[in-house]
């Protein structure tokens, strides 16, 4: 039982590693077969990890009993174990639409698959900024094989501005993590939360650079404004598992701002309290404003939707900005909603691209798809999701962002801005939709009808969508409860630490 | 020594950095290779520069931090991989795209519309 907070790391590992080896590494559907189940267990893992981190409280595991600050420490407390939880589902999903063949077109698909799941839930898990570097790396590197997956010179091309921009970013990381050890001589989140607001005031404004220097990197991550130009091409050119499983990297990127800008330079930080809220706000509402304007661009459906990625990001970094317990937990519930969302839709463009032939996903007219009820309906449900109109979890997810902007300046800033971009995704929708389904000729289209797994994999996705409304008393109360810690140095600070450090 | 080894590591950065924002991949990668040696000549240096100290307590009248030579040796691991990749992928990006630029367009070249065609017309 202590050790369940490590399996979201070490099953996808070990499975992966085997994937590697020969009674597996040569048969699909051994592989397929050892993959899904994996990411089955590791989905009911993570659930019971969320039903124990609700009666129990946060976990804390301690790698090889160096006992912290001095060793590695995995955190799962509510906020990690919902977005591990989030991640294994989500993965669970593309996985499922791999296995009709998509996953053929290359070699290592599964293991390398796993080695990002493993990546993406150490991110969310770890307690040690170094070790958030060494997860990013992860998940990095698997990112990297799996774009350049199957080939081709699109993939190429955006693959090397994809790495390059990243390693880039790794070295600012590699800087900023320096300059904050150098100041606080520690590493551990925690511990630094403690250490931030003893600092001598000499020494704040090495702190200062070292933590925006991460700021930029997780910026870079999560599409923050100047740094948000690799994701459409990246996401657009990525084969659609894959890009669908991207839907949730964009939203580490996010999750490290929320746990290093709200635990450790947070109310409590002295002279650096929220200071990073400044920068984020011309950022995050400038990055929403390009996301939309390339949503009004996009000529395929997969560019809009990874356009649509960057808007959410935007979204996300105003709930960063706004820097309040209720715009956390409202950024809690729009990650859950965004991910599932996202990736349905980047599924969905790739059924349709396939049922079209030459046309693609390109917004234009063309032949009728020959499932058009199908996959309408299918359409309709993710759009009127991402759009934010109810009965689905959009509409739930922007009302709780909006709401949580509570002064009058505020409200000024934030609410144009996100209500116009929804009316922009309206506009843009309502074009693709008449492109793709009614301005199609009546003739009969002979092209394959969708894979019955792809059919599975959209449909749980989709599902996601109605469910977050109706358990949405039960999801709000969780993520309000998870905001709340993580504000709170008592229960997201101090049961970390051994009494005499502190 | 402190001079001296700051003066390094900004040499190597704005090298790195130069180089990074060349148009060939060859020198982005060099330029790539050079910033992480800046990086992790300055972490080394984040526990402080000393002489003479062990990283064992008692072995010397003051250690030094044994913690920033882990981070060190992680950060070389994983930079070396990542260098390795980098420049295969540069290989893979040469082969694919037919050129050596970053963007995978030679832009000194004509673009096809303006070319002249064989009679040394332009359309």
């Amino acid at each position: 039982m202590q050790h369940w907070t490590i399996l979201p790391i070490l099953l996808p590992l070990l499975v992966a590693s085997a994937m590697l080896l020969p009674p597996l590494s040569s048969r699909i559907q051994w592989l397929r077969i050892a993959s899904i189940s994996t990411l089955t267990i590791l989905t009911l893992l993570a659930s019971l990890q969320v039903f124990t981190v609700i009666s129990e409280g946060s976990q804390l595991y301690i790698l090889g009993g160096w006992s912290p600050p001095f060793g590695i420490a995995l955190v799962a407390d509510k906020m990690s174990a919902l977005l591990v939880l989030l991640t294994s589902f989500l993965a669970l999903c593309c996985m499922i639409f791999a296995c009709a063949d998509h996953d053929k077109s290359g070699e290592f698909f599964h293991p390398l698959f796993l080695f990002q799941v493993m990546g993406i839930n150490g991110a969310f898990l770890t307690g040690d900024l170094f070790n958030l570097f060494v997860f990013f790396e992860v998940l990095l590197i698997a990112s990297y094989a799996l774009l350049v997956h199957s080939g081709g010179k699109n993939k190429t091309q955006a693959a090397v501005h994809y790495v390059v921009m990243n390693l880039l970013g790794s070295s600012l990381f590699l800087f900023g993590l320096a300059i904050l050890y150098g100041t606080l001589g520690t590493l551990n989140i925690a511990d630094m939360a403690v250490k931030i607001s003893q600092l001598p005031e000499s020494e704040t404004i090495l702190a200062k650079i070292g933590a925006l220097l991460l700021l930029i990197v997780f910026g870079l991550k999560s599409a923050m404004l100047p740094l948000q130009f690799w994701l459409s091409r990246t996401y657009s050119s990525a084969s659609a598992p894959v890009a669908a499983l991207f839907a949730i990297m964009t939203k580490v990127g996010i999750y490290s701002i929320f746990r290093v800008f709200t635990v450790i330079f947070g109310d409590d930080a002295g002279e650096l309290a929220n200071f990073a809220s400044a920068w984020l706000w011309p950022l995050a509402i400038l990055t929403i404003s390009i996301g939309s304007l390339g949503v009004l661009a996009s000529p395929t459906l997969k560019r809009l939707t990874a356009n649509l990625v960057i808007v959410s990001a935007g979204t996300l970094l105003v709930a960063a900005a706004l820097h309040s317990e209720l715009a956390t937990a409202g950024a809690l519930y729009y990650i859950i909603h965004s991910t599932l969302v996202t990736a349905g839709l980047f599924l969905l463009a790739d059924v349709i691209a396939k049922q079209r032939g030459q046309a693609e996903d390109r917004l234009v007219n063309s032949r009728a798809l020959s499932q058009p009820k199908l996959i309408g309906f299918g359409f309709a449900i993710l759009a009127l999701t991402i759009i934010g109109m109810p009965p689905f979890s959009g509409f739930i997810g922007k009302i709780m962002v909006l709401n949580s902007a509570q002064s009058m300046s505020t409200r000024l800033l934030i609410w144009p801005v996100i209500l116009m971009s929804s009316l922009i995704a309206l506009i843009m929708f309502s074009r693709a939709a008449s492109k793709l389904f009614w301005k199609a000729p009546n003739n009969k289209n002979a092209a394959e009808k969708a894979h019955p797994y792809e059919v599975i994999a959209i449909g749980l996705l989709i599902l996601g969508a109605p469910l977050l409304v109706i358990f949405g008393g039960s999801v709000t109360s969780y993520v309000m409860q998870a905001a709340a810690d993580l504000h709170n140095m008592d229960v997201s600070v101090y049961p970390l630490l051994p009494e005499e450090s502190l | 020594m402190e001079g001296i080894y700051a003066f390094c590591v900004g040499i190597l950065t704005t090298c790195g950095i130069y180089l990074t924002l060349r148009g060939r991949t060859f020198s982005v990668v060099l330029g790539l290779t050079m910033l992480s040696y800046a990086v992790n000549l300055f972490l080394f240096a984040s526990g402080r520069l000393s002489i003479d100290s062990a990283v064992i307590l008692g072995e010397s009248e003051i250690y030094a931090d044994p913690l920033p030579q882990a981070l060190v040796l992680t950060a070389i691991v994983i930079g070396f991989a990542m260098t390795a990749f980098v420049l295969i992928l540069a290989m893979r990006a040469r082969a694919d795209l037919g050129n050596d630029h970053v963007d995978g367009k030679d832009p000194t070249e004509i673009p096809a519309a303006t070319a002249p065609n064989r009679k040394g017309e332009i359309n």
